[in-house]
């Protein structure tokens, strides 16, 4: 079973929330409003997918856990 | 009944200075940050003033923009519009568009148009100092700027742009007073994207229309509808907004020499200045986008019934006390802080980096070339354009060098 590495950037995040809004339960923002994931690793998941590739400073990032290679975010 | 419960009525009086919170919602922030209030016609709407509850109304997929542009809405006026564009629908179908559209807008795709934006500061700026003073700001500069910028952009030509901003003028315009006249400047805009789009796919160029272009055409990802109406979106959306925001902020400035004096002698400061200018000027006039509850749902301690009409006051939540320490200060300097003046959530305006962009450069130029830059005209003579989306100047007169 293949599975994802989400990881956010907090030092690039903007608090922006796209990804919160696109994909709900898997982000949340801390107290400085950057966002962070809400569990390391999953099963893929189409809106984590969609809300890296929405994200408005690219701060997610997504990687194929096996083969450590990015995940293809179109 | 004390005054600080009593019964909220919409619309509230206007603030003294258009580009300020309005009062009556600014005293909601002490103890009301969720509150229902009554319109003209005797319904209701949620008013969400407090920064957590606002953040939440525009995060949680509980309140939806699509329900409320739906028909039968008119909290804001401007819903007929919104309803057919990237601004007026939910997820999933706006995931779909906004994933687009994103890759254009992102802070590095948007960085390397620095050099070009500030190349067109410094050719308008050069332009109006060609000529002694007075100038009129907006059309020799604060306009010109961001139409340049997203028509180069999209591959719109630069012959157009005037035509353009005719019908922007017209659809920022007054949607009560001239509605008929509203939505003939839409059509024609639609009309002129779609003749737009056969053009470009006959002769593919590298824009961001071509590129959509190739979305439908390639990978039938969006219909040629939505195609139309996101070159319709992303114009309109990208010009009028920085233009005004440049002129809202200059004029906070004028009234701050002792900040203005700081950002002239250390440019350096000016990314800051700029989050500043966005959390502190309110740039939307009338009320900002409705969203509808799908459920019921709890915010900030109160129970909203399933399809009420929630509004989030995002300038209002800019002066939030529980997370901007003395908030009614302008002040350049400040730690930057999360202000929520490009909203948040998937309806996150998709042009943040690009306006931050034109507006860190349009100071850069301004502050940096224009030495002695003032108002040519007392303030309060200064008009707008009658109208409720944004606060939008008929002309900002101004003068330089020595007084």
């Amino acid at each position: 079973m293949t599975r994802w590495v989400v990881a956010v950037d907090k030092g690039t995040c903007i608090g922006s929330a796209v990804c919160v809004g696109t994909a709900p339960g898997r982000f949340a923002l801390d107290q400085r409003q950057r966002s962070g994931p809400l569990a390391a690793e999953i099963a893929p998941d189409e809106a984590v997918r969609d809300a890296a590739a929405s994200c408005p400073v690219e701060a997610i990032s997504l990687v194929d856990a096996d083969t450590g290679q990015p995940v293809d975010l179109d | 009944m004390t005054a600080e419960d009593s019964p909220v009525k919409l619309p509230p009086a206007a603030p003294p200075w258009p580009g300020q919170p309005v009062p009556e919602f600014r005293a909601l922030l002490k103890n009301r940050p969720v509150v229902q209030a009554e319109l003209p016609d005797g319904s209701t709407a949620w008013l969400v003033s407090g920064y957590q509850e606002v953040r939440q109304t525009l995060v949680d997929q509980r309140f939806s923009r699509a329900l409320a542009v739906g028909p039968g809405r008119s909290l804001q006026g401007t819903e007929m519009f919104a309803a057919g564009s990237i601004n007026g629908i939910d997820p999933p179908e706006h995931t779909r568009l906004r994933k687009l559209v994103a890759s254009a807008f992102t802070a590095r795709r948007v960085e390397a148009l620095r050099p070009r934006a500030a190349r067109i500061v410094d050719e308008l700026i050069t332009a109006l100092l060609d000529r002694p003073p007075p100038a009129d700001l907006v059309a020799g500069f604060s306009l010109p700027l961001p139409v340049q910028v997203i028509c180069e952009m999209l591959g719109v030509p630069a012959a157009d742009m005037e035509q353009f901003h005719a019908w922007s003028d017209t659809a920022m315009g007054d949607w009560q007073g001239d509605s008929d006249e509203i939505m003939t400047a839409l059509a024609d805009m639609y009309g002129y994207f779609a003749a737009l789009i056969e053009i470009k796919r006959a002769k593919p160029a590298d824009d961001l229309m071509t590129a959509l272009i190739g979305a439908r055409d390639q990978a039938d990802r969006l219909s040629e509808e939505e195609l139309t109406m996101l070159g319709c979106t992303l114009l309109l959306g990208g010009h009028e907004t920085t233009a005004n925001q440049i002129n809202l902020s200059l004029l906070v400035l004028l009234d701050h020499p002792a900040e203005m004096g700081k950002l002239r002698a250390d440019p350096g400061l000016i990314p800051g200045a700029v989050e500043e200018f966005m959390r502190y000027v309110r740039l939307g006039g009338g009320l900002p986008p409705a969203r509808v509850t799908t459920q019921e749902v709890q915010l900030g301690g109160v129970t909203i019934p399933a399809g009420e009409a929630v509004v989030p006051l995002f300038a209002t939540a800019n002066r939030d006390p529980s997370v901007f320490s003395d908030p009614d200060r302008f002040d350049i300097s400040r730690v930057p802080a999360p202000h929520l003046a490009f909203g948040a959530g998937v309806h996150h305006c998709l042009g943040a980096q690009l306006a931050r962009l034109e507006l860190q450069e349009a100071f850069r130029g301004l502050l940096g070339r224009v030495p002695g830059l003032r108002l040519a005209v007392p303030a309060n003579e200064l008009r707008f354009t009658p109208g409720m989306a944004i606060h939008s100047l008929c002309e900002l007169p101004v003068r330089w060098g020595e007084p």
